[in-house]
């Protein structure tokens, strides 16, 4: 009875208790959401259009991170940095596309999801041999990135916004719309999805398999870049980085790996349902002491029971097999 | 919708495309030994053999698919001998596949449309503002895509994932594909294959449609031998690789070589 009352009514009331509190844990779990949501929109991307989970894009937020700081250090203004990074991001792509994917064309996905695995330590290796081991810090005020917070009065107390985080949240939204209209109504954005169904009906009608791999890659390393910026102005730009790229997994399971919109809707909830779970429902389950674990593990616990009855996520295509 | 081809330079009855001496190997394997023959603009030329022969081997050579080790390939008089799939493409030449090769997970709709990729034109900066030229372009290649989606009687599937369709649509979403396309030549391997009767009837009529209304040279591979008698004006023959016998039905049914290779020989 008492656990019934500590799940389905205390931590409610304490929602109630303090509104204040629970608009700023919501805003929170928002911009974790958006944030997962960046990184898990480069997988999309590279799922949609070659139906592989491309393990390096964790590192390759690092590497467009690590690039854009590692110009500005060398005496490049920043916003020059910023146009040789994109460039730096082209250059990786058709790098990928001739020395990985062109010699793989019509191997089985496994095969390409392994190659990233070999993508992942050769950037490791050559990002720690130009750029050196040591944490960067992101240049945000020389890209006149926002800073400080707004504090909004609300229900009597204060929320406090960071205006980083807000800046945040108007580019990952931008970027996924703009993605979202990208694949349903354009040209390039139909033969993506046709590539990811099948590489030969996709070259018989006409489809250059290269350069749509060019074109997808280079995607990815602007989103890694926007996300290494995002992710970087928060803590710093370091290798640890790659770690996130494991955040996203859950968020592609609820979401859906082929989704761009669920790619943003599973980001949101899994960084709100952490927040929520974190502040309110696990201390009042499990207890204080573990309950603040919570946001480690959370994310998987849900993404395990959405792979139980929907292993297609949220907005995934439906799996459709005929035997 | 307009006829395909109607533009080219070859015409009807002149050679269209002509293989000559071509030599296919992986490794050890003769896949195809000096095999020639043409097709000539406007007709329906079957390629038939039995299983193993090259067949398969042959049209994947033809789009692209494969590069011959020896031979030339001529089509619409420009010689080559090594062709990458989508160059292919863009000059004419559509296929379908034995398997079914389809996008599984898009629609009716958006499959035909992908085989449109090569006629449009506008940037996708415009087509994503959808405005102006590049939606008028979208709607008129809509338009024909609707044109081939009534040929064929697959309007009840159009906004259905193709994933889902019984075999037999699949086929015919796999032809409207090829033909939104606009293709001078049409290669169309095994159309029939793991149909009942009535689909291979309405199947034989669409090709016959195909080659009637628009002009489209057709080069097929079919195992059923009514079909390919009654289809097909030049048949040619392959055994193990190797050419065995090359012309109209009524020559071919009555050679020796090839009833020797369907039958069996006593040795």
């Amino acid at each position: 009875m008492e656990l019934l009352y500590n799940i389905f009514v205390g931590p409610f009331a304490e929602m109630a208790r303090a509104p204040d509190l629970l608009v700023q844990t919501l805003w929170e779990g928002l911009v974790s959401g958006v944030l997962y949501a960046l990184i898990a929109l480069g997988f999309v991307l590279i799922f949609k259009a070659s139906g592989v989970f491309n393990f390096a894009q964790g590192i390759m937020v690092v590497f467009a991170g690590l690039t854009l700081v590692g110009l500005y250090e060398a005496g490049v203004p920043a916003f020059l940095a910023l146009l040789i990074t994109i460039g730096v991001m082209f250059a990786l792509a058709v790098c990928i596309e001739r020395a990985v994917l062109r010699p793989l064309v019509n191997q089985p996905d496994i095969i390409l999801f392994m190659a990233t695995f070999g993508l992942t330590y050769f950037l490791i290796g050559f990002g720690e041999l130009v750029f050196g081991g040591n944490p960067k810090v992101m240049i945000a005020d020389e890209l006149y990135l926002p800073k400080g917070a707004v504090d909004l009065p609300m229900f009597g107390g204060l929320v406090s916004l960071q205006k980083i985080d807000i800046a945040a949240a108007v580019i990952a939204s931008a970027m996924v719309a703009g993605l979202a209209v990208f694949f349903q109504k354009t040209r390039i954005g139909r033969a993506l999805r046709a590539v990811a169904d099948s590489h030969k009906a996709a070259l018989s009608v006409g489809i250059s398999l290269n350069q749509i791999w060019v074109i997808v890659w280079f995607t990815a390393g602007i989103v890694a870049l926007a996300t290494g910026i995002m992710w970087g102005a928060r803590s710093d730009v370091s290798f640890a980085l790659q770690i996130i790229a494991l955040k996203a997994l859950p968020v592609l399971i609820l979401g859906g790996f082929t989704s761009v919109p669920g790619a943003i809707v599973g980001g949101l909830i899994i960084g709100i349902g952490e927040k929520l779970g974190e502040f309110y429902f696990a201390p009042a389950i499990l207890g204080s002491a573990l309950g603040r674990g919570v946001e480690s593990w959370l994310a998987y616990f849900i993404a395990l029971a959405f792979l139980l009855f929907r292993p297609q996520g949220l907005f995934g295509e439906k799996i459709i097999e005929r035997i | 919708m307009r006829a395909p081809g109607s533009n080219a330079g070859v015409a009807a009855g002149d050679v269209l495309l002509a293989v000559e001496n071509v030599s296919l190997r992986f490794g050890g394997v003769k896949a195809i030994t000096d095999v020639s023959f043409d097709i000539r603009k406007g007709e329906i030329r079957a390629i038939i053999g039995p299983n193993g022969a090259g067949k398969t081997s042959m049209l994947n050579v033809i789009n692209g698919f494969y590069h011959p080790q020896e031979g030339r390939i001529t089509f619409k008089g420009r010689t080559r001998s090594r062709m990458r799939p989508y160059v292919a493409a863009s000059q004419g030449i559509a296929r379908t596949f034995q398997n079914v090769a389809l996008f599984k997970g898009m629609t009716t709709l958006d499959n035909i449309m992908a085989g449109r990729t090569l006629k449009m034109k506008r940037g996708f900066f415009w087509q994503m503002l959808r405005h102006g030229p590049a939606l008028a372009e979208e709607i008129e290649h809509r338009r024909q895509v609707e044109e081939i989606i009534d040929f064929l009687e697959i309007e009840h599937i159009r906004k259905v994932p193709v994933g889902r369709l019984p075999y037999g649509l699949q086929k015919r979403v796999e032809l409207g594909r090829a033909l939104a396309m606009e293709p001078e030549l049409l290669l169309l391997d095994e159309p029939m294959a793991g149909m009942n009767l009535e689909e291979k009837e309405d199947m034989c009529r669409f090709i016959l449609d195909v080659n009637n209304q628009f002009g489209t040279t057709i080069a097929l591979i079919e195992h059923d031998m009514g079909v390919v008698m009654d289809l097909s004006d030049r048949v040619v023959v392959l055994e193990y690789g190797r050419k065995i016998a090359d012309g109209v039905p009524d020559e071919v049914k009555r050679d020796q070589k090839v009833i020797d290779a369907y039958l069996g020989v006593a040795h």
